[in-house]
């Protein structure tokens, strides 16, 4: 069996650097999920073609031994860079060149005058909206500018298929280092030190949890990593993964490590098949290589990785729950304790980490605790990822400081609030929804408050994965509150009563306040039915299911009461409650909304403008759906 | 039913081949199945009862995870799978508006998800990982991004179109 070690990897670090020097311009394009759907690919085919026409070398893997000074090109592929709304993304190395929204089209230009020669194609380069001035690359556009991407760092320069590049970035160094150099105590203790809290939603110390499973005795244990990532509006561990497969690897490898496991899984949802691809085709590299598999770094120990799709369900997410589904049974948790740290998947003791706090890990080996913890708040040590989406400018993939504020995230880095056109509008956020389906809103007040674990849990959200969706003032917060219900209802999985039941009552409460049928007592009742189904479920899914509902019964009570007393939803979603009224500058009284209205609802003399009657109206759309000027409101 | 021996094994013989290669382990179940379904588009009972048979065990069992998970269907699906995201990025964008459109365009309903000629099934799904791109959709493998009533129906008509040209 082969092995690998430290010499080794410094030699294909070297060899790597000095190829990289010898290649006179590198083209990077993006090609992470969002990018690919913007027809990244087909940019990417137009820019091969391009450089062989004009017979410079193209190199799409570098190659170790290039000697002679003709011009050549590396042209690679990336994980998601980050700037989603703006994609396909192409990055032009030295200069660091950053050309956004390119198009195949584009290709031919790029070569020619960006490639061959020095020049910048102005027309390509990002704009700042508020300030027309055009940005030549990552370094002068706020969106990255203000952003401190540590553990996405690499994620979009790397080529995440080579493994040899991810070395060259001092990759699998620090796995070499607590294979041969540290004591599984060692790094127990360097990952308390640091600080790392779980990135996944429960926020636990990441350095105690792998300390308790440390002391416990068994002939097998296991490492998890989960990348489940049902929070629906989040996508950081889909671009880590896809990214940089191998930062994900090595930190599961550091996890073994440091509790003695010869045998880690990868439990990835099945809505991310290039995501399950990369991660295998790592593994399978990382073993070719003689990093996974015997006698790692030739210290005796094993370890082995598989990847485990998904089957589709959100409560798998959930670790007990997910282990069940590893060993091929229906995704149910279970009660704790025993915590997987004692008894875990197949009865071993078990780690089960998220994939954002996995790929922290490396980091905090290679730079030490003090490093990481310089970063973040007296609590919330270190960076964390958001997928910041929603109504606003610059959607996308970011990594902040904890402690950074809403108005930094949505306003500086995400560029504005949109209208439901995509235009930046100075009205400000409605609010900002933080942690999915477990998490809570966020207002306008709140947006100074630098968010860490223990900042939002006492405002009644949570980090959560990390979405982070901000609405416009045109969103109806009773509607969110049922999308949120509706989808713990869905994914409950049945197991105990008070989540199974509970949260089907919540949404048929909220179903009579959206319908017009609900009453001041709704809203209590809907508060009290919460609290139960908060107190009383058996798993964090259904502890966690009346936050939406709560929160924004909080936070927004007024239109919780508009709803029910004036049976009026002020941004006309809620179809029961609609007020349908005749714009009386645009009715030039044809009459055909009044013959075609089944209730009658409507009349009006000839060529004089309509009236509905309110009390009459079933507001069922027919008369929309009839006029040709435009003239019904409230559609 | 009735089938003959020899037609019921050959009938099987590729969800045989996947229940080796995983070494008829109990623990791959939700692997074979995946790969059952890949096979076969869906997961037929009688299959269901041959898995359960082959690795001993009860065949409620493989039901029960076999209806557990989302993403096993007991019934056929479409040629074209179309996957409205209705994940909370999208949802806050306009996703229920392009259901809408494609639930009347297709003739279907929450309740009913594949049209009668088994050319289209639509399923909403919650969170593609793509909402950077929000309202997302994706047909069989590909994602479309930032689609709006008018493209989605667009997208629909041109598999349409592109159907009846090679038929
Ligand atoms: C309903 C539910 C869904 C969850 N979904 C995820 C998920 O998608 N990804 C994840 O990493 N953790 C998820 N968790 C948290 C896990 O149970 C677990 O705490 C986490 O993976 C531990 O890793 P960490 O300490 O690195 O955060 C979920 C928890 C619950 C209750
Ligand atoms: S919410 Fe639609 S892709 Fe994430």
């Amino acid at each position: 069996m082969k092995t690998i070690t430290k010499a080794t990897l410094e030699l294909i670090r070297e060899h790597y650097n000095k190829s990289i020097k010898s290649v006179h311009k590198r083209i990077i394009v993006c090609a992470g999920t969002g990018c690919i759907a913007n027809g990244s690919m087909l940019v990417y085919e137009a820019l091969e073609k391009a450089i062989k026409a004009t017979g410079m070398e193209l190199f799409v893997e570098l190659e170790l031994d290039v000697h002679d000074d003709k011009k050549k090109v590396h042209l690679n592929g990336s994980g998601c860079q980050g700037f989603c709304a703006q994609g396909p993304l192409v990055n032009i190395l030295p200069e660091e060149t950053m050309y956004v929204k390119v198009k195949p089209e584009d290709a031919l230009e790029i070569i020619e005058r960006s490639i061959l020669k020095d020049e910048v194609i102005e027309r390509l380069l990002y704009v700042n909206p508020v300030t027309g001035e055009r940005s030549r690359g990552q370094l002068d556009i706020p969106f990255y500018k203000l952003q401190n991407r540590l553990v996405l760092g690499e994620c979009g320069h790397v080529d995440p298929e080579n493994i040899r590049e991810y070395i060259a970035h001092n990759g699998y160094f620090a796995a070499e280092k607590v294979f041969n150099h540290m004591t599984d105590v060692d790094v127990c203790d360097t990952l308390v030190d640091s600080g790392l809290r779980g990135r996944g939603g429960g926020g636990f110390s990441t350095g105690k949890k792998w300390h308790l499973t440390r002391v416990e005795k068994s002939d097998k244990k296991y490492v998890i990593c989960n990348g489940d990532e049902g929070d629906p509006g989040a996508f950081m561990d889909r671009s880590l993964m896809e990214g940089n497969p191998h930062r994900v690897i090595e930190g599961i490898m550091i996890a073994a490590r440091a509790i003695n496991a010869n045998e880690g899984y990868v439990y990835v949802r099945l809505e991310y098949p290039l995501a399950v691809k990369r991660m295998r085709k790592a593994i399978e590299d990382a073993m070719d290589a003689g990093i996974l598999g015997e006698n790692i770094f030739g210290s005796g120990k094993s370890m082995h990785i598989s990847v485990m799709e998904g089957a589709g369900a959100f409560v798998c997410g959930e670790e007990t729950a997910l282990m069940a589904s590893i060993e091929g049974k229906r995704g149910m948790p279970m009660p704790k304790p025993p915590f997987p740290a004692q008894k875990g998947l197949f009865g071993k003791p078990t780690v089960i980490n998220n994939v954002e706090t996995l790929a922290a890990v490396p980091l905090i080996i290679r730079n030490g605790a003090s490093w990481f913890n310089q970063y973040g708040t007296s609590t919330s040590k270190g960076t964390k990822t958001f997928a910041l989406t929603g109504h606003v400018a610059n959607t996308g993939l970011i990594e902040v400081p904890f402690g950074t504020t809403l108005r930094e995230i949505v306003y500086n880095i995400g560029g504005g609030v949109t209208d439901n056109d995509g235009k930046v509008t100075g009205d400000g956020f409605k609010a900002v929804q933080i942690g999915g389906p477990s998490g809570g809103c966020l207002t306008e007040t709140d947006i100074d408050l630098p968010l860490d674990y223990d900042n939002l849990i006492a405002k009644g959200a949570m980090v959560g994965s990390g979405g982070l969706v901000v609405m416009n003032t045109q969103t109806c917060m009773v509607q969110i509150a049922r999308f949120f219900m509706n989808f713990t209802q869905n994914e409950s999985c049945g197991k105990c009563v008070p989540c199974r039941e509970g949260t089907k009552q919540m949404l048929s409460l909220l179903d009579e306040i959206i319908e017009g049928n609900g009453t001041i007592e709704t809203i209590e009742l809907l508060q009290e039915v919460g609290k139960c189904v908060k107190k009383a479920s058996l798993c964090g899914l259904g502890k966690t299911a009346p936050s939406p509902v709560l929160s924004t019964i909080e936070k927004f009570n007024d239109e919780y009461l508009q709803h029910v007393l004036k049976k009026r939803c002020a941004t006309n979603n809620c179809k029961s409650l609609r007020n349908v009224t005749i714009d009386i500058e645009k009715c030039i009284g044809c009459t055909s909304c009044a013959r075609k209205c089944p209730v009658g609802a409507i009349s009006g003399e000839k060529k004089q403008p309509h009236v509905i009657n309110s009390d009459l109206c079933t507001k069922c759309g027919v008369c929309n759906s009839v006029c040709k000027f435009n003239a019904i409101l409230g559609f | 039913m009735k089938t003959e021996p020899n037609n019921n094994l050959r009938q099987f013989q590729q969800v045989l081949e996947i229940i080796e290669k995983n070494n008829h382990d109990k623990t791959h179940l939700i692997t074979i199945l995946q790969q059952v379904q890949d096979a076969y588009r869906y997961l037929p009972p009688q299959v269901l009862t041959y898995i359960a048979t082959m690795l001993k065990m009860p065949v409620a069992e493989v039901y029960g995870v076999a209806t557990f998970y989302a993403h096993f269907s007991l019934e056929a699906k479409g040629k074209y799978v179309i996957k409205v995201c209705d994940g909370t990025a999208c949802h806050v964008k306009g996703s229920s508006k392009l259901l809408d459109t494609l639930y009347s365009k297709l003739k279907l309903s929450e309740k009913k998800h594949t049209t009668d000629d088994m050319m289209f099934t639509l399923e909403a799904v919650s969170c593609l990982g793509a909402c950077g791109l929000a309202p997302v959709m994706v047909v069989n493998d590909k994602i479309y991004g930032e689609v709006n009533a008018k493209r989605c129906g667009e997208i629909v008509d041109n598999i349409i179109n592109a159907e009846l040209g090679e038929g």
